[in-house]
């Protein structure tokens, strides 16, 4: 009896712990915010079951250095630039979770859950990085010209308090009655805009809470506000957020509209540690030209800021111009990581040489196909489990029924390890999962054949039940782990869809261990405990 | 309780003649096929494009496949997919002649949706899925599939020879490579496509019938010590009997799977489901007729300790082919199923 309460706590264990890792979470995700067109973040509950590409439908795509116009010496630096280029740009793609990020040495995977239009989302990768330097506005031009805008907005009715002009508020906006008496109950109101945006520390950099960000930016593209955003100022927003204490802020930049010089004119960028002042530098050289524009350009804007802009992207905090700058200069990060500086050496190579990138693999897979095959998956999985479960209980009878009872563990364990490891469900998984619910019981068709064969030699039950597990474990062993083996190759040599099959290959035979030895064992047990005048057995 | 095959009692091996005969014919209309059409390879592994095109009404092939030759895709092949207005084009690079390679794929797909506007008209399909595979990572998967066939193969011999003795290995490993060159073989008949996920299948199959033999040589090693009196042929043929029920079962449970699958699942898991089907039956018979009979041949060539010397064939066996030992006098065989204690 002891024993069993041992085995069932430990089965309630696994059993709590793979519902626990299977229940809706919150994910926050990135969806296009439908009223605006553009990204936002949300958070939804799903099932923690990441579904791969071939489910849910989406783009995958490789892609590599063109070489067709010519030879790029580097293409494992090529393509680390073309990555950084491509992450900038995340946002544009009209999809959830993208994913980039080097395979092997010199090719790029992109896959884009969800994307609709194919062409769009290649044009956006494919098109050529653009770098620039930009003087922020060290005038503070832009933050005298607030009020106006607030008073602007109030005017076209844009309330403070809620946070995005809704649709309907748009619609009412026309009424001009409404408008007044809003712009008057308004009036001392903090600014629409002003009242979102926290003055940074350098000279036009202010700071806005993540959760603003879209708001802004939908407020800064209406027709009355950019047409009195200061002349010669342009408005761009950082490539990353900063947090500040708990809260999570999104930089806004107001520079200079002309560029003092572009990634043409850069030749080269490293990243380094200075070995006197210990400090994380970046050092580049620019060609000729571009030295004689920019000693120029230095030496009118000593002691101003200068945004690094990748793709309208403010790459880092702006750094100060400390004095004329020729060929040869370098930026201080002062006691940030060399990692920092590494990126932004990257990023400045990305805008000077720009990696042509070419598709070496397309895979599109529309939704409307992905829901099908997960509709079809999961029928043939039904039937294929009921076939199964009357095979079963029909030749086993009581003992076919625990096995049965175990099988929906195994179905538990199953999808638990794929949650709880991170795995993608791809469709080819989704065949695995099928074919391998048919293998699991495999184990338990050894078992009962073994324990019927121990009654037939004339063995008592309890001692039948015994030697049926320990005989037929040998068997189940050798036979699982040559199954998993072959597995686990195909996990290693293969790719993406094929994966997935792997894995759910190689956790459907580890549930199937736990499950058909272990708990089936357990509910012997107590099968056995329970009916001990029993003298024939339900097999 | 019901039991099936319960204390079978077949010849199996008697028929391992029969058996290799049957095989060798399958694997011989196989190479023919493979010979004359060769493998329907996806994609994946050619490089090309392929485009499934569900059309919003019933458009027959023959206007679609004129079209296609009109837009100058005289290779590009078109099959209904599943329903009568799916459709699956590909256009494998070896058949889009005179492209270069990095524009090709770009454009096939532009020329198949101008061949899809005239015939189907335009606004009256939708492109469910694209594929397009450039030729060097056409080329890199084909080295793949292949590195992960022979690996697996390593793998599998190297747990084999620690878990069994060479012998055995030996056997399963042929009996195996049998189930590869069968399943191929079938494909070829079956004109199925080759895919990632086709290979994937193989390997499967190459798991699953090891499987069935190591279940099959386990009982056999364990029957070797337990009817010391009996020859290795009895021994084969009591230990397939054994595991007779349990393979009945299992393949039972299995194929019930695959069937739905191949019946369920839709078109692009059908080809994985064919050859699972097949792989099973193969599996099964090869763990019988090809690894059983294989293992006799080699403990009669090289014999080892489990085998009594080269007693492999007892009274119940045809008079040995050239046997290199001389004949011995037939042990008085004991009733195969003798319920002797174990040890």
């Amino acid at each position: 009896m002891e024993k069993i309460r041992r085995r069932l706590i430990l089965i309630g264990i696994l059993v709590a712990a793979s519902i626990l890792s299977l229940l809706p979470r919150n994910v926050t995700q990135r969806v296009v915010d439908p009223t605006t067109g553009r990204m936002k973040d949300t958070t939804m509950r799903r099932l923690p079951i990441n579904l791969g590409l071939d489910l849910q439908g989406g783009i995958h795509l490789a892609l590599e250095v063109d070489e067709s116009k010519g030879p790029i010496p580097d293409c494992a630096d090529a393509i680390q630039r073309a990555e950084r280029v491509v992450r900038t740009r995340i946002d544009e793609f009209g999809t959830t979770e993208p994913v980039v990020q080097i395979q092997g040495r010199c090719r790029l995977i992109v896959e884009l859950a969800g994307e609709k239009d194919p062409a769009r989302a290649k044009s956006v990768i494919q098109r050529t990085a653009f770098l620039e330097f930009r003087i922020t506005d060290m005038k503070n031009l832009f933050r005298d010209a607030l009020p106006q805008i607030d008073a602007a907005l109030r005017k076209a009715g844009v309330k403070s308090r809620t946070a995005a002009p809704s649709a309907v508020a748009q619609l009412f906006g026309g009424d001009t009655s409404k408008a007044a008496r809003d712009s008057a109950a308004e009036a001392n109101a903090p600014g629409v805009l002003s009242s979102l945006l926290f003055q940074g520390q350098v000279p036009g950099e202010f700071l806005v809470p993540e959760e603003q960000w879209p708001v802004v930016d939908s407020l800064l593209q209406r027709p009355e506000v950019r047409s009195l955003i200061p002349r010669g100022l342009d408005l761009r927003w950082g490539a990353q957020s900063e947090s500040r204490g708990a809260r999570s802020y999104r930089p806004l930049y107001a520079v200079e509209s002309r560029p003092i010089i572009t990634g043409e004119e850069l030749v080269k960028a490293v990243a380094r540690r200075d070995q006197q002042t210990n400090q994380s530098i970046v050092a580049f050289q620019l060609s000729r030209r571009g030295a004689r524009i920019f000693s120029q350009e230095t030496a009118r804007h000593i002691g101003d800021y200068m945004a690094i802009i990748l793709d309208s992207r403010v790459q880092g905090q702006p750094p100060v111009i400390r004095s004329q700058i020729g060929a040869n200069g370098q930026i201080e990060l002062g006691t940030k990581p060399l990692q920092e500086a590494s990126d932004l050496a990257l990023v400045l190579r990305a805008g000077a040489l720009p990696a042509p990138l070419t598709i070496v693999e397309e895979r599109t897979i529309g939704p409307s196909l992905g829901a099908d095959s997960i509709r079809d998956g999961v029928r043939a999985g039904v039937v294929g489990v009921v076939l199964v479960l009357v095979i079963m209980i029909g030749y086993y009878r009581m003992s076919g029924a625990l096995a049965v009872a175990a099988l929906t563990l195994y179905v538990l364990f199953t999808l638990a390890g794929l949650a709880a490891f991170g795995f993608t469900l791809t469709l080819p998984g989704l065949a695995g999962f099928v074919l391998s619910i048919g293998i699991a019981v495999d184990a338990n068709v050894l078992i009962f054949e073994r324990i019927r064969e121990e009654l037939v030699h004339g063995k008592s039950l309890r001692l039948a039940v015994d030697e049926g597990f320990k005989h037929a474990m040998n068997a189940i062993i050798d036979s699982n782990v040559s199954t998993a083996l072959t597995a686990f190759i195909l996990y290693l040599v293969g790719t993406g869809p094929v994966q997935g099959f792997a894995i759910t290959l190689i956790i459907g035979i580890a549930a199937s261990m736990i499950s058909a030895i272990s708990v089936v064992k357990t509910l012997f047990l107590i099968w056995l405990y329970r009916r001990p005048t029993m003298t024939t057995l339900s097999i | 309780m019901i039991r099936l095959f319960a204390n079978a009692n077949y010849d199996f091996i008697k028929w391992r003649k029969f058996a290799f005969m049957l095989t060798g014919l399958i694997m011989l209309v196989g190479a023919g096929f493979l010979a004359t059409r060769g493998l329907n390879y996806s994609i994946e592994f050619t490089g090309g494009t392929l485009m499934q095109v569900e059309a919003h009404k019933q458009v027959p092939t023959g206007e679609i496949r004129q079209a296609l030759d009109a837009v100058g895709l005289n290779g590009a092949e078109i099959q209904t997919f599943g329903s009568d207005t799916s459709f699956v084009i590909r256009a494998r690079l070896a058949h889009s002649a005179g492209q270069t390679e990095a524009t090709s794929s770009q454009a096939v797909a532009t020329a198949v949706g101008r061949a899809l506007d005239q015939s189907v008209g335009a606004g009256q399909y939708t492109v469910v899925r694209t594929e397009a595979v450039g030729p060097k990572v056409g080329r890199e998967l084909q080295g793949k599939a292949f590195l992960a066939i022979l690996l697996s193969f390593l793998v599998t011999l190297i747990y084999l020879a620690i878990r069994f003795e060479w012998r055995f290995g030996l056997a399963a490993v042929i009996a195996t490579a049998h189930d590869v060159v069968a399943t191929i073989a079938f494909i070829s008949v079956m004109h199925l496509e080759v895919s990632l996920i086709v290979v994937g299948a193989i390997l499967t199959v190459v798991g699953y019938s090891l499987n069935d033999t190591i279940i099959i040589f386990d009982r056999v090693r364990e029957n070797l010590h337990k009817y010391r009196r009996q020859n290795l042929y009895e021994i084969l043929n009591l230990s397939i009997n054994e595991t007779l029920p349990r393979s009945v079962l299992t393949h039972g449970t299995t194929i019930a799977t695959t069937l739905s699958m191949l019946i369920l699942a839709g078109e692009v898991i059908r080809p994985f489901a064919w050859v699972m089907t097949f792989g099973i039956f193969t599996g099964t018979f090869s763990s019988i007729y090809i690894a059983a009979p294989i293992l006799i041949w080699i403990e009669k060539r090289w014999p080892g300790e489990d085998a009594r010397g080269a007693r492999v064939f007892g009274s119940r066996a045809p008079t040995p082919v050239a046997a290199p030992t001389p004949p011995r006098p037939p042990a008085p065989p004991p009733p195969p199923r003798a319920p002797q204690p174990a040890r």
